[in-house]
């Protein structure tokens, strides 16, 4: 009796998961398959001419200025993370308030919503700085929101490098700089990469944080102070206008494309790199 | 370099916070032996192999009282610990290569110590590596990842990082307790070899290994040297009770 009773809820339990699996799946293929019917139908050449017009919605200027802003906040973000989390994990001494407090900081900060950023970024950077919008606001702010990213994935691989590497380095007579940029860090790359490529996702999918900041503007930029518009950002003023909403879904396309493509780059890098050092034994 | 005493350790003693690991060693080690540190775990051997080529500096709360000096030089007394370490090298209980290339491995000592040019760093890889009598073996894979070695191999190309800054010690703390016996018997056949030019300090659990490769051994217990002697007459006529219950297999 208590048997049988124990091997319905197995069961149970097993269609259970086995549905929530497949449901999860089914309505990532629905959307999927949903925007690419959508979008695929309308990617024509002339969305990726030069010039963005108002008869012609052209996804380019957005595409260069996906990549700028990318660019621009790593650029500032990535030192900065992995800086910072050198600092933490091999200079600050065990115990030190200062690391508590820097953690504590990174925690708060990655939990905070986009659009807060939006609004500090349009505050300070926009306003008081008086860059209006531009890539350069946009950048600051998108890279502020990363750096807790970076710095704790960073910070993480570096705590995975095991001590017997540091010691190796040190009983051969380096000096500390030496052990962490010829030693520790390039063991910990892998895991940095990752933390980088994930940000790379939200800079692409932002939107809040950018319109606040950066603007609107659908050209290319002409100079790092003038206001562009990335990729998502477009996709959302088209959709919010709704007079385009065909190159809306194109543009849609592309913005899944190049998402697939980050996710299969980080992939590669994390098994060309992963493979090199993690191997044991052989022979 | 041979009876020349290399270090030379007076009245040290040394705390980890409020723990004393060692208590008032003394003790005069020859150029050019093999000298073995046996004993139970947990008294104190590796820590003073660690005080001679100071990495107990990063130990936080490591504090010491006392003087270790090699061939004369106080080393806790201004030397530069990166020069120590040059001229003290060591080999750790794990095999650590990097994971890097079996050159790039070999060649971190010579480049940290500001070796640049690459015919250089490629004959003294190669020299090295035939000193800890693994060239052979991994002659075609020099820009292989270190990692794919097996156990024993990766324990002989450390020793070879090892020798390839050119020190005068070579500190080994359980050098073969991770490694099968085939491998360790290499490892010992390497240290006799490699006794002729290096002078070599072995912590090793393992009292037979003591007996087969040593000159001299300390017998260690809860943080004091009890009895230090030629190996031969200490494993024949220890002096000292406890070092002969420990050596006859009574504990430890
Ligand atoms: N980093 C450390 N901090 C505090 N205590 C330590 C540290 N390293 C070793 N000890 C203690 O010092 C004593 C001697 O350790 P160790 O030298 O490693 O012994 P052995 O090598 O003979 O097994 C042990 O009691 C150990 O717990
Ligand atoms: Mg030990």
């Amino acid at each position: 009796m208590k048997k049988q009773k124990q091997k319905l809820t197995e069961k149970a339990f097993a269609v259970l998961t086995w549905g929530a699996a497949a449901l999860t799946l089914g309505t990532l293929a629905f959307l999927i398959a949903f925007i690419l019917i959508r979008g695929i139908p309308h990617l024509k050449p002339s969305l990726f001419a030069w010039e963005y017009t108002s008869e012609n919605v052209s996804l380019l200027p957005a595409f260069v200025t996906t990549a700028e802003i990318t660019l621009l906040s790593l650029l500032i973000a990535v030192p900065l993370g992995v800086f910072s989390a050198i600092f933490l994990t091999e200079y600050a001494k065990r115990g030190n308030k200062a690391v508590a407090l820097v953690r504590l900081t990174a925690e708060t900060l990655s939990g905070i919503p986009s659009i807060v950023y939006g609004l500090f970024g349009w505050l300070f950077f926009v306003t008081s700085l008086k860059w209006g919008f531009s890539l350069l606001s946009g950048a600051v702010t998108l890279s502020i929101m990363i750096l807790p990213l970076i710095m704790r994935s960073a910070e993480e691989a570096l705590k995975a490098v095991p001590d017997t590497y540091r010691e190796g380095a040190f009983g051969l007579g380096a000096g500390k700089l030496r052990m962490v940029f010829r030693v520790a860090l390039p063991a910990a790359m892998p895991g940095i990469l990752a933390g980088v490529i994930l940000a790379v996702g939200r800079i692409v999918g932002e939107t809040a944080a950018l319109i606040y900041t950066a603007g609107t503007v659908a050209q290319i930029a002409p100079s790092p102070m003038a206001s562009a518009r990335t990729l998502s950002v477009h996709m959302y003023a088209l959709s919010s206008e709704g007079l385009f909403m065909n190159e809306s879904y194109a543009t849609a396309v592309v913005l899944l494309l190049l998402v697939a493509g980050i996710n299969a780059l980080s992939g590669f890098i994390a098994k060309r790199l992963g493979g090199k050092g993690e191997r044991q034994g052989g022979e | 370099m041979k009876d020349k005493s290399i270090f030379e350790i007076k009245s040290l003693d040394l705390f980890y916070g409020n723990f004393q690991a060692l208590k008032s060693i003394n003790m005069e080690l020859a150029g050019g032996e093999i000298t073995a540190f046996i004993g139970p775990s947990g008294c104190g051997k590796s820590t003073l192999l660690k005080t001679l080529n100071r990495m107990n500096d990063l130990v936080e709360g490591c504090r010491i009282t006392g003087t270790v000096r090699l061939m004369g030089q106080d080393v806790y007394g201004g030397m530069d610990v990166n020069l120590l370490r040059r001229r003290v090298g060591m080999v750790f209980q794990k095999p650590n290569p990097f994971p890097m290339s079996v050159y790039d491995n070999i060649a971190f000592g010579p480049r940290t110590h500001g070796v640049k040019k690459k015919s250089a760093l490629d004959s003294v890889v190669e020299k090295s590596l035939r000193d800890a009598a693994i060239w052979d073996e991994v002659k075609d894979r020099l820009k292989k990842p270190a990692l794919a070695l097996s156990g024993g191999q990766q324990q002989r190309l450390c020793i070879a990082r090892a020798l390839a800054v050119g020190p005068e010690v070579l500190l080994m703390d359980e050098p073969t307790s991770a490694l099968d016996p085939i491998s360790t018997g290499k490892i010992e056949e390497l240290l006799l070899q490699l006794r002729e030019e290096y002078s070599i300090v072995i912590v090793t659990h393992n009292m037979q290994q003591a007996t087969r490769v040593s000159d001299r051994t300390a017998f260690f217990l809860l943080g004091e040297v009890v009895e230090y002697a030629k190996t031969e007459t200490m494993f024949s006529m220890p002096k000292d009770k406890r070092t002969e219950d420990y050596i006859t297999g009574r504990f430890g």
